[in-house]
């Protein structure tokens, strides 16, 4: 078996890359695959209680590169689907203890066992952002429909370009319809004229998603709310299904259907 | 524009998005919009050199298609007088 690494990103830091790269691991694993999280974020660990595995960490990313322990050792298993795994950050350590070749070393062992390795990027542009992209088969770069979100978004994209990672696809997290619908927020036909990059998911604004996050479950595994459905979505166009992207329209009132024929 | 979007210009997202088209075009090719007006002028001293034309006519800008971005530029030349 060989693997797909892809690595989720951003410009701006807070636009949602964690909870992305958790939720569409779920979203894979729902379908059956086997899939590890790498949290690339060394220094900030986050994804595991995002998971909530936070109890069951022994071993750390810097612990597997400097050779105290195996990486299956490392790998921590969810128990709520039979293959998906966690392999943390290490808290105390800084982002230098890990290189961009060892990110390939690592990554090119798990590819021989798994669907999918998904790295969750620290934002920027610094030695977490090139030790994420080094082993990357696809890079997703996450916004915010806003200006500086979007503004960083595009230097990130044109810094994945130059690094000849490219072209990478986007998501564009926290639409609320509401806004909209009222003209006051950049819809995704905006923001993709504006990057010109491919769409690959579409994420509403929900606060399930904090209280998910509260939990430590991840919205994904509720399909019926509207961002775990989004997230799903995403999976299932990460697999290469072709899914439209009515995530935002759907609630649309009466009103603004009748405004929207008329426009 | 129908009628229902009457008042559509003054959507806090459309100037979002012009700010965002004029801020980016910057960004990619990291030229203020004071070095452009200085490379404008440069271009229309050169050719101005060779030919007669307007200035107050020509328009020189860089626009995007896709990720690449061109410069753009369309100068009007002026009738030569033929005696
Ligand atoms: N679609 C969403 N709806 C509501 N809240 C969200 C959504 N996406 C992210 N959040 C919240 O935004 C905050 C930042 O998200 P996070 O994934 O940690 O961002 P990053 O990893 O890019 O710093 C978190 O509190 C998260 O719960
Ligand atoms: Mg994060």
């Amino acid at each position: 078996m060989t693997g797909k690494t892809i690595t989720i990103t951003s410009g701006k830091g807070g636009v949602g890359k964690t909870t992305v790269t958790v939720n569409l691991a779920v979203g894979l694993g729902l379908r059956g695959k086997k899939v590890v999280c790498i949290d690339g974020d060394i220094g900030l660990r986050n994804m595991d209680v995002i998971l909530g595995l936070e109890n069951r960490i022994v071993y750390d990313i810097v612990d597997v590169v400097e050779g105290r322990c195996r990486l299956k050792q490392a790998m921590i298993r969810d128990k709520r689907l039979p293959d998906l795994f966690l392999v943390p950050a290490s808290q105390t350590r800084d982002k230098n203890s890990v290189t961009p070749e060892d990110m390939i070393r690592l990554c090119d062992e798990i590819k021989t066992e798994y669907d999918y390795i998904l790295i969750d990027s620290p934002a920027g542009i610094e030695q977490g952002f090139k030790n994420a992209i080094a082993p990357a088969d696809q890079i997703i770069v996450v916004t915010n429909p806003e200006v500086s979100a979007v503004r960083d978004a595009d230097r990130i994209i044109g810094l994945i370009e130059a690094e000849e990672k490219g072209p990478a696809s986007l998501i564009i997290n926290r639409m609320n319809s509401a806004m909209v619908n009222r003209g006051d927020m950049l819809t995704q036909d905006d923001v993709n004229e504006l990057l010109a990059i491919d769409l690959i998911g579409l994420i509403p604004e929900d606060e399930n998603v904090i209280v998910s996050t509260n939990k430590g479950t991840p919205i994904a595994f509720e399909g019926k709310t509207k961002a775990g459905r989004a997230f799903q979505n995403l999976a299932a166009r990460v697999e290469g299904e072709a899914i439209p992207f009515n995530e935002i329209e759907e609630k649309m009132n009466f009103l603004d259907k009748v405004r929207k024929l008329f426009g | 524009m129908g009628f229902w979007n009457r008042g559509n210009q003054s959507k806090s997202s459309n100037t979002a998005k012009e700010r965002l088209k004029f801020v980016l075009v910057h960004d990619r090719t990291d030229l203020s919009l004071e070095k452009l007006d200085q490379m404008k002028n440069e271009i229309l001293g050169v050719i101005s050199r060779y030919i007669e034309i307007d200035p107050d006519l020509v328009v020189i800008d860089i626009q995007h298609d896709g990720r690449e971005q061109k410069l753009i530029a369309d100068i009007p030349i002026k009738n030569p007088r033929r005696k």
